[in-house]
């Protein structure tokens, strides 16, 4: 059973350059745990980089006094542990639901959580992040039901983690995740026989200073 | 200060010695002097990179350390400065970025990646911090990691040879699609900054993007 529905070419690049916030990258690097294929292409964009890198033309600049300064920094530093080697890829069965480094996020695997009710038989978990630019959640969607709460503006990532779920035609099984932005309506629902637990990354909404738009906030759904 | 004039007669001592192996050294990687003008990144073979940081990793060999700093700082400091415009500021994020080199060289693995990919990662993570960002990194070693299908026998022995035809292909983009990766790799901007700095609307941007890596794919793609 692999993967079906991938990274964009556009975010993944992103991430690869580092220019994705954590709320973003914390989506990505889950489904690279359980996505082989979006790995290689991670690792071409990064041969990309590094060949980029190769190909910068530099000034004749006397490097000496720069590597005097390193060669001195060479001396107070530390050998490095030995066990920093690389280690054998072995077999690595999937013993863990929740692959890292999400799992870290949450502290435990599933069997650990504590979910919060959010009306209809679905769940959730707000997971903190330092990046005021997006919200991070655990979802736990009852088999057969839609996502509930579903509006949302901008840029929009879910990742299966268990379960699955349908939107439109397109089926959505662990591993798989959803880029959705405003233009796309979508309604996703969890498909029928198994909960869908997935992690769900959007843009934060907005916030408004005065407390009167903030009370009139939840009635106007904005 | 008493340190540092303890390298400095301990470089003295070894000065003849060290020119030699130096200069053996830049021989192998394609240089003749350090900072030439003449010299092309790109004229310098990845296979003999990888073997200078396979070196620096298993027996902390300072020369070919310093062979891998003459060749890679000028390039990391101007990767640095592409970011920051400052060049000291860009001189102390170089420094930092080779120091990990050096404290990490025993984790690079030639069959998992090329030198120049691995050093880029340590640069652009250097440059994260530096601005306090968090970048959420996957784990190799998770017991959750789903494996590759098929153990890609034939892609280990081959990494350095993969980042050649990386380098002729980057070199047959077109100018445009050069410009995106390289605004997203070296000036630390997210691919709708590129599209509103460009003024191009984001598909423009997007579909320069997935050309560029479909070619680059498919130039991988045609080795195996």
């Amino acid at each position: 059973m692999s993967v079906r529905h991938h990274i964009s070419d556009e975010l993944l690049l992103d991430y690869a350059a580092g220019t994705l916030s954590e709320g973003w990258s914390l989506a990505i690097a889950t489904h690279l745990a359980l996505c082989p294929t979006c790995r290689r292409q991670l690792d071409a964009m990064e041969g990309a980089a590094g060949a980029l890198l190769d190909k910068i033309s530099v000034e004749p600049v006397a490097d000496d006094e720069s590597w005097q300064r390193m060669r001195a920094r060479l001396e107070g530093s530390k050998a490095p542990q030995p066990e920093s080697k690389p280690k054998p890829r072995g077999e690595h069965r999937p013993a863990a639901v929740i692959p890292e480094p999400l799992r870290s996020y949450l502290g435990s695997d599933v069997e650990g959580l504590k979910w919060r009710a959010l009306g209809r038989g679905a769940y959730h978990i707000r997971i903190p992040t330092d990046d005021p630019s997006t919200q991070v959640r655990l979802l736990r969607i009852p088999a057969g039901k839609p996502v509930p709460e579903h509006t949302h503006s901008g840029r929009e990532l879910t990742l299966v983690l268990s379960g699955s779920f349908r939107d439109g035609e397109s089926v959505f099984a662990r591993g798989d995740i959803e880029e959705a932005d405003d233009d796309l309506l979508h309604t996703p629902t969890a498909s029928e026989g198994e909960d869908c637990i997935c992690l769900a990354v959007t843009e934060a909404p907005l916030r408004f200073t005065s407390w009167i738009v903030r009370m009139i906030q939840p009635i106007l759904k904005i | 200060m008493s340190l540092s004039i303890h390298i400095g007669s301990e470089t003295c001592q070894n000065e003849t010695l060290a020119i030699i192996r130096r200069r053996s050294l830049r021989r192998d990687i394609g240089m003749t002097q350090p900072n030439s003008p003449k010299l092309k990144g790109g004229d310098v073979d990845p296979a003999e990179l990888a073997r200078l940081l396979v070196t620096v990793g298993e027996s902390r060999n300072v020369e070919a350390f310093e062979a891998l700093f003459r060749f890679y700082a000028p390039k990391v400091r101007a990767f640095m400065t592409m970011k920051t415009k400052d060049r000291q500021a860009a001189e102390e994020l170089m420094q930092e970025t080779m120091s990990s080199v050096w404290i990490k060289a025993a984790q690079f693995d030639p069959d998992r990646g090329n030198a120049s990919a691995w050093i880029f990662t340590i640069a652009r993570n250097i440059r994260i911090d530096a601005y306090r960002r968090k970048r959420p990194a996957l784990d190799l070693d998770d017991q959750a990691l789903m494996p590759e299908e098929a153990p890609q026998a034939d892609r280990e022995l081959e990494k350095a040879q993969e980042a050649k035809l990386l380098r002729n292909a980057l070199a047959t983009l077109p100018p445009e699609q050069q410009d995106v990766l390289k605004m997203a790799f070296f000036e630390d901007k997210p691919h709708s900054a590129i599209a509103e700095q460009m003024g191009l609307p984001l598909g423009t941007v997007k579909s320069r993007i997935r050309l560029a890596f479909s070619k680059l794919r498919d130039a991988l793609e045609d080795r195996r």
